[in-house]
């Protein structure tokens, strides 16, 4: 019995292996210059269906009937707050929701969750919020999964969302991800571009796998509403508009609502990390080149003049030379800053995933062939405790500090 | 030359390689620089039940011989010759109970040993007893159900870190090597203290000390044998322990191989890497056959040991003579690759070169190991010939 | 107490490379790994049991090679492995992969802790845990760093955050997502690999766990992917020349607007 989704049709299929160089998974084989899908490796994910120029691949993608979504509209931004303050992700993700609601022909809202968060709503409509939902209660003071969750999942049933947008943040990855198994939504993760298909009123969800090694554009074709957490300093915050205004829905839920099974006991900053790496715009970054923990000290002076961040590399780290909370990579940090300085880091791949969306990289190290000069858009070959110390002073003359 | 060894004996290595790979040579030239003792690595092999596997399953080893032990031993020497003699050492202080104890000794010490609870250590060598081990002047009185010992032991491998020593001391002066016997003394015992750590030029991860006796008083229960087999314990000993520093100086040459092979393509002179220059290809393949060599060499011996064979002591030599000479040879020729780098503590290689001295010089100079290769040579075609 | 540790099996992305003429993966002689992540969960679910004692099930979603990552997470001291394997679960996205898991850890049967990894270094991304939990309907915290205690039911786990750390309180049953600060992965013990070698791995398939044929697969999945291409390589940039007092002035002028 045949039963499974993907075919080939042999008459059609010449062997030329185009198929198999794009397969993201390695699942298809080309033998007796036919091609043959590994099923147990195949992950129904088309990309070989579109490379075949001879049509000889195809995939049923399931037919369901097409369920009537026309009741869900506009575009919401989950607005992440800590203490308060409105996190500048939630600003980016507000100047994103913009475009796309605009292409959707809907209405940017803002969800705020919060204790004394009122104050807040000028904030997002100066970044284009045209209706913000408001739930203000001592209970939502700080992120709990259960209660969020709940209060989330009551506003979408209510007012059917077509988009939600979350940053890709601790709290937003942990949050989105149960909303959407509750109200049985499709979400995309960490997204770095998001477009509409105005025909279809999709939104097309791209985002990086195999560390940024692929990019797949990902649709939720039959489910609604269609959720995405962004990165970081991926999406531009809006320009300030003073004059715009939001309509405000305030609601108010039931303990069963608010109620959490978790209960937070303390939250607790730690000094080390003074400017969030995720957060910052440029960060300064170390590697076994340093030599030794002390020297770590140079990295810092040189962050600390660019206000910038201190990264790490994973030898680094396992070495003790700095907090994990540095790390930079595949097991740490991924970022994506407007400036990254790599000082003598040699660019291992595990550190190139979690670095290499950066916009501009500055890569100083001793070894000309460093697999970080491969990506980086200036590279100095030179000896660190030199350039670093040049750089600092440079940068200071030209901040003036 | 897996097709050698069976799917265990290959699990072991693999396992061995791992460690040594991923958690020792990282701190390799850390322990070599500050001379401390390598505890979180003994921990590691413990936690792995490497130090059981030439120890019998129903001791809680791994049931496994000569064989594994060499392979842990080459492995960890790859990265650390030092460390690995953490490992190597401890077995050389655990043969004499393996090889000659009883029931009741093996119960009480094998199990701990086996888990790396405790690590061993074995004292024979005496300021005036290296070569000529009919030198010792350690003696041991017998008092009661006690034996009483004194004496100073000299560059013991293990010891102040290691739990259990076996120790060769004349329990019969007037007897000559028929006086000795072998006894086991705990760490911890009265009367017995250590020596400052010795300075050394290679294997600096290793501890080595004096073992002093004053007056040392030891159950005889603690006696291995009986009295007047010290010799005889001591050379078995060896000759099962001999492959293991053959082993150690298969590890180390390997380790500094894949060094000088690494540097030699990626090192550009005259525009091309110098690999592509034939007197450094040459130089590679005359390591590379001189590596593999001893490496035959070393688990043809193990394999006669574990396959029961009596004699050993020819092949034990051997083995230990050629990889020992060799390692010297090939460690040597690595850092002339590296050139002025190799020359460097920066890169590993010259650590490489120092660690591989002592495997010519320790458990029998490797002209000792000629005079024993020699003797049985001539004994055998004067048998031949009657 | 007993434990489910989620574990899936992912490419060893250290040797994955690009064709640098096709611009494509090379997959062909990539070793398959545990998620480097889940190496994390394996090692507190082993640590949890040296603790409190118990048992550790070590469950995953694959293809019939993944028995192998389920093998190393016994040489590494779980109990037992269960593989949910069928090829009705091909073109799963994070919904029906979480739904098929939390199938299967309701066959497993009573628990008091689920871990996970925070996230797949093939996928990255970190919906699965709270997936199952939400299933499940049993509280989560994500990221955790620290288990400091369980008792009376109750577990107080330290919480990574982008500042620092939350300490939280929950009642158990429940599920952890786990970071690497959270602890050091021990390597497999030589008694633990010949038990591996013997372990029996349990097998199910979608019947085995009653999962609705609606909720698996491509069926269960929302998300479809429409589009797979590999990004334009970064291009190596400039080496700049000249002494380190002229470089440094070069790059003043190059980052100047960044800067600022």
């Amino acid at each position: 019995m045949d039963d499974s989704k993907i075919k080939i049709i042999t008459e059609k299929c010449t062997g030329c292996t185009l198929c198999v160089r794009i397969c993201p998974f390695g699942a298809i084989k080309v033998e007796n210059k036919k091609a043959i899908i590994d099923l147990s490796k195949c992950n129904l994910c088309g990309a070989c269906v579109d490379s075949c120029k001879f049509t000889a691949i195809v995939l049923d993608k399931g037919s369901v009937a097409k369920k009537d979504l026309s009741a869900y509209k506009d575009v919401w931004v989950f607005c992440e707050q800590k203490k308060g303050v409105i996190q500048t992700i939630s600003f980016e993700l507000l100047g994103e929701g913009k475009k796309l609601a605009d292409k959707l022909g809907g209405k940017l809202c803002a969800v705020l969750l919060g204790e004394n968060i009122e104050s807040k709503v000028d904030e997002v409509a100066w970044r284009g919020a045209d209706k913000v939902y408001l739930v203000d209660d001592a209970r939502l003071k700080n992120y709990q999964d259960d209660s969020y969750t709940k209060v989330l999942v009551e506003l979408v049933k209510e007012y059917k969302p077509e988009v939600i947008l979350c940053g890709a943040t601790v709290m937003g990855r942990s949050l989105i991800s149960r909303v959407a198994i509750t109200i049985d939504a499709g979400l995309t993760a960490d997204c770095t571009g998001l477009d509409i298909d105005p025909k279809e009123r999709l939104l097309l969800q791209t985002r990086p796998a195999f560390g940024g090694n692929i990019m797949a554009t990902i649709i939720t074709p039959n489910h609604r509403p269609q959720m995405s957490t962004v990165r970081h300093k991926v999406m531009k915050e809006p320009e300030l508009d003073k004059s715009h205004k939001a309509e405000v829905i305030k609601k108010k839920y039931n303990d069963n609502i608010l109620s959490s099974r978790t209960k937070i006991i303390d939250i607790v900053e730690e000094i080390e990390e003074t400017i969030n790496l995720s957060e910052a715009d440029i960060i300064v970054s170390g590697g076994r080149g340093l030599g030794s923990p002390e020297n770590f000290s140079q990295i810092k002076e040189l962050a600390k003049v660019l206000g910038a961040a201190v990264g790490a590399s994973r030898a680094t780290v396992d070495a003790g030379w700095i907090p994990y909370s540095h790390q930079v990579g595949q097991t740490g940090k991924t970022v994506c800053p407007k400036l990254y300085i790599a000082c003598g880091i040699s660019g291992q791949i595990q550190h190139l995933i979690g670095m290499q969306s950066s916009k501009v990289i500055l890569a100083i190290n001793k070894d000309p062939d460093a697999p970080i000069f491969k990506v980086a858009t200036y590279g100095i070959v030179g000896d660190i405790f030199e350039v670093i110390p040049a750089l600092t002073k440079e940068f200071k003359k030209i901040l003036k500090k | 030359m897996d097709c050698l060894f069976n799917e265990q004996q290959i699990m072991v290595r693999d396992l061995a390689r791992k460690i040594a790979q991923e958690k020792i040579k990282p701190v390799a030239a850390h322990y070599d620089e500050t001379e401390e003792f390598a505890w979180p690595i003994m921990k590691i092999l413990s936690d792995s039940d490497l130090f059981g596997v030439y120890i019998p399953e129903a001791y809680g080893g791994l049931g496994g011989g000569i064989t594994e032990m060499c392979l842990v031993t080459e492995e960890l020497s790859k990265a650390c010759g030092g460390i690995a003699l953490g490992f190597a050492g401890t077995g050389l202080g655990t043969f004499p109970i393996l090889l000659y104890g009883s029931e009741e000794q093996k119960k009480k010490y094998l199990p701990d040993i086996a888990k790396g609870k405790r690590l061993a250590a074995f004292c024979i060598t005496e300021a005036e007893a290296g070569s000529d081990a009919g030198g010792i002047k350690t003696n041991a009185k017998k008092d009661g159900d006690y034996y009483i010992l004194n004496g100073t032991k000299q560059w013991i491998t293990n010891a102040g870190e290691a739990e259990v020593y076996t120790v060769i001391a004349m329990t019969d002066k007037a007897k000559g090597a028929r006086g000795a016997s072998a006894f086991i003394v705990e760490k911890g015992t009265k009367g017995m203290e250590f020596g400052l750590k010795e300075k050394k030029m290679g294997i600096r991860a290793s501890a080595t000390r004096e073992v002093i006796f004053t007056d040392c008083k030891i159950p005889k229960e603690n006696l291995i044998s009986k009295e007047g087999m010290g010799f005889i314990v001591a050379m078995k000993t060896f000759d099962n322990s001999r492959p293991g520093v053959a082993a150690q100086a298969v590890g180390i040459a390997q380790g500094a191989l894949d060094v000088a092979i690494d540097y030699a393509r990626k090192r550009i002179q005259f525009g091309q890497p110098i690999s592509s220059f034939q007197a450094i290809q040459h130089m590679l393949a005359d390591m590379g056959t001189q590596v593999e060599a001893a490496r035959a060499l070393v688990y043809a011996t193990a394999r006669m040991v574990d396959a029961g064979i009596k004699d050993v002591a020819r092949d034990s030599a051997m083995s230990k003579l050629f990889a020992g000479d060799m390692a010297m040879k090939v460690t040597t020729d690595a850092v002339q690759i590296l050139g002025g780098y190799g020359f460097m503590r920066d890169y590993p290689v010259e650590k490489f070169m120092r660690d591989a001295k002592i495997t010519q010089i320790y458990e029998g100079t490797n002209q000792i190991q000629r005079n024993v290769i020699a003797a049985h040579l001539i004994k055998e075609s004067l048998k031949a010939s009657k | 107490m007993n434990i489910i540790v989620c574990i899936k099996q992912v490419p060893n992305t250290t040797d994955v490379k690009i064709d640098p003429v096709k611009n494509t993966l090379i997959r062909e002689g990539v070793e398959s790994i545990i998620n480097p992540f889940d190496t994390y969960a394996i090692e507190e679910a082993v640590r949890l049991k040296e603790r409190f004692t118990g048992k550790v099930t070590v469950v995953t979603m694959g293809p019939p090679q993944a028995e192998n990552a389920l093998k190393e997470a016994i040489s590494l001291g779980c109990d037992e492995g269960i593989l949910v394997s069928d090829r009705k679960f091909a073109g799963s996205d994070t919904w029906a992969t979480s739904y098929t898991l939390a199938c299967a850890i309701k066959k497993i049967g009573a628990f008091d802790i689920i871990l996970c990894g925070k996230q797949a270094s093939d996928g990255d991304t970190a919906q699965v845990g709270p997936g199952i939990s939400t299933h499940l309907d049993v509280p989560q915290v994500t990221y955790v760093k620290k288990i400091e205690e369980i008792k009376d039911n109750l577990a107080r786990v330290e919480r990574m955050t982008e500042e620092g750390y939350d300490i939280v309180e929950t009642p158990i049953p429940c599920l952890f997502t786990v970071v690497k600060e959270i602890n050091t992965p021990r390597l497999p013990s030589l008694k633990g690999m010949m038990r591996a070698k013997s372990a029996k791995i349990i097998q199910w398939t979608a019947a085995d766990i009653n999962a609705d044929p609606k909720n698996i697969g491509l069926d269960g999945s929302p998300t479809r992917v429409v589009k797979i291409f590999t990004p334009a390589p970064r291009k190596g940039g400039e080496i700049l020349k000249g002494d380190t007092a002229d470089v440094a002035k070069q790059v003043g002028t190059l980052l100047k607007d960044i800067i600022i």
